[in-house]
């Protein structure tokens, strides 16, 4: 989706505010709910579709939202959204954590969980899947980021979009986000790492010697051929 | 009228209540403890690994590793999933990941431009800077400039900058060049140099100012 979330290359953020020996975290609620969207609960089935649930914030609330605000607001959202809590009996316990915050809480083990968790944490759950078939494209060849514009997920910025670049490297098949985020299955495409000139993402605003590396799906790039980019080779037309 | 704050935002309003966000967090734990959909133990943990386990001293080891085995380093360079496990390092958000090698003519600055997507198995958490739509916006466009202005980091017009927005599942970890004078150093002294900043691209590794060195250390 062309959210808000797609933000780079947008002018008028200021100054990046850099707070010294930053704590890992600034407050308890920061803590709970970190480990609350990192249990996963079961609001969510995959990291796709708990970023997707972090886009779909509406903007306003997105930019004001302190950073964990946001996984609280994705998580209310998808657990409301789900029937996996009420209104009432949320609005309920916020009322009662209100007038006494300091209301005990139940106190619970799960070591399945906590063993699968631990694993979890020290190995990953690498969206990587197994290589079936050859590449569509190799290192060195030119490509095109398509012009899409989905209104579901999608991991290719709008800033490259339509821009040539160059394939970098080839890092091995993983699942498409695009439709995993919407529980349409695995898809697993080819992820490239593209290297597109300064030049060509900015234009007369880019800077000196830069490049921008950015690692994209394979239905996300098209040969320069398909895109339809060789003008010289097309006759002219007129204006529509 | 009404305020763009008072909208009816997409199935949620509690963020225009006068809710505070610690009652809200509250009571989502309380109902999701009771309804046994996560429990205690696993909460507990989970901060306590991000809180004192993982951090940017196992990063530090990685490029001190490097720095003194060449060996490590070409190994770290053509696969750096397999060279951190080694040390036993990676995990999640560190499952896939690739080192880039600063050197006198390039820099490289990582970034995630959609969201906050960090190397957590060898930095830990990102800092909030790192989140923010002031670095996630700006970095791609003006990354020198940024770089000067905002982080005090001049990179000389010799050196190319790359910059790499982290828009899928592999995750990227500076290798910082190491400072002149540190011939000498032990491993261990070297890792209590290098900074999480140098390993994200946004700083260098300076052998007199290690004010913002990597933090909880084990």
């Amino acid at each position: 989706m062309n959210g808000i979330h797609d933000l780079g290359g947008m002018h008028g953020f200021g100054r990046v505010s850099i707070e010294e020996d930053e704590p890992v975290f600034h407050a308890e609620w920061e803590k709970i709910i970190f480990a609350l969207g990192m249990a996963r609960v079961g609001w969510v089935h995959n990291q796709d579709e708990w970023r997707h649930g972090i886009e779909n914030i509406d903007p306003v609330q997105y930019l004001a939202a302190r950073y964990y605000e946001r996984w609280l607001i994705s998580a209310e959202n998808n657990l409301l959204k789900k029937g996996m809590i009420t209104k009432e009996e949320y609005d309920a316990r916020i009322q009662r954590f209100t007038r006494n915050p300091k209301a005990p809480l139940p106190r619970t083990h799960d070591p399945k969980r906590l063993r699968q968790l631990v694993q979890l944490i020290r190995y990953g759950s690498s969206t990587r899947r197994e290589q079936t078939r050859e590449t569509k494209f190799r290192v060195g060849d030119q490509v095109v980021a398509r012009n899409m514009n989905p209104l579901g997920h999608t991991r290719l910025p709008r800033y490259v979009r339509g821009k040539h670049g160059i394939i970098a490297k080839v890092h091995g098949v993983f699942v498409l986000p695009d439709t995993n985020a919407h529980g349409k299955g695995e898809n697993p495409e080819y992820v490239y790492n593209v290297c597109f000139d300064a030049n060509e993402l900015w234009g007369t605003a880019a800077e000196e010697k830069e490049t921008v590396h950015i690692d994209l799906w394979e239905s996300y790039l098209q040969t320069p051929y398909e895109a339809g980019r060789y003008a010289d080779s097309q006759p002219r037309q007129d204006l529509p | 009228m009404k305020t763009a704050v008072s909208r009816t935002y997409s199935g949620n309003d509690y963020g225009t209540k006068e809710y505070d966000l610690t009652a809200r967090v509250r009571a989502l734990e309380s109902i999701l403890l009771e309804k046994k959909l996560v429990s205690s133990d696993v909460i507990e943990k989970l901060i306590s690994s991000y809180e004192n386990d993982i951090g940017p001293m196992l990063g530090a080891k990685v490029v001190a590793k490097a720095w003194s085995d060449p060996a490590f380093k070409k190994r770290l360079l053509e696969n750096a999933t397999s060279a951190c496990r080694e040390l036993n390092i990676g995990g999640r958000e560190g499952d896939n990941m690739v080192a880039l090698e600063n050197t006198p003519t390039l820099h490289n600055v990582i970034v995630c431009t959609l969201c906050s997507c960090y190397p957590w198995a060898v930095l830990g958490l990102p800092p909030n800077w790192y989140k923010s739509p002031e670095y996630r916006s700006k970095i791609v466009i003006e990354p020198r400039k940024t770089l000067r202005e905002d982080f005090g980091l001049n990179i000389g017009p010799e050196k190319k900058i790359k910059v790499w927005d982290s828009s899928a599942e592999i995750r990227y970890l500076v290798l910082p060049e190491r400072p002149e004078g540190t011939e000498e150093m032990s491993e261990a002294q070297l890792a209590s140099l290098v900074t999480r900043e140098s390993m994200i691209g946004v700083g260098v590794v300076n052998p007199k100012k290690s004010k913002t060195k990597a933090r909880r250390r084990k």
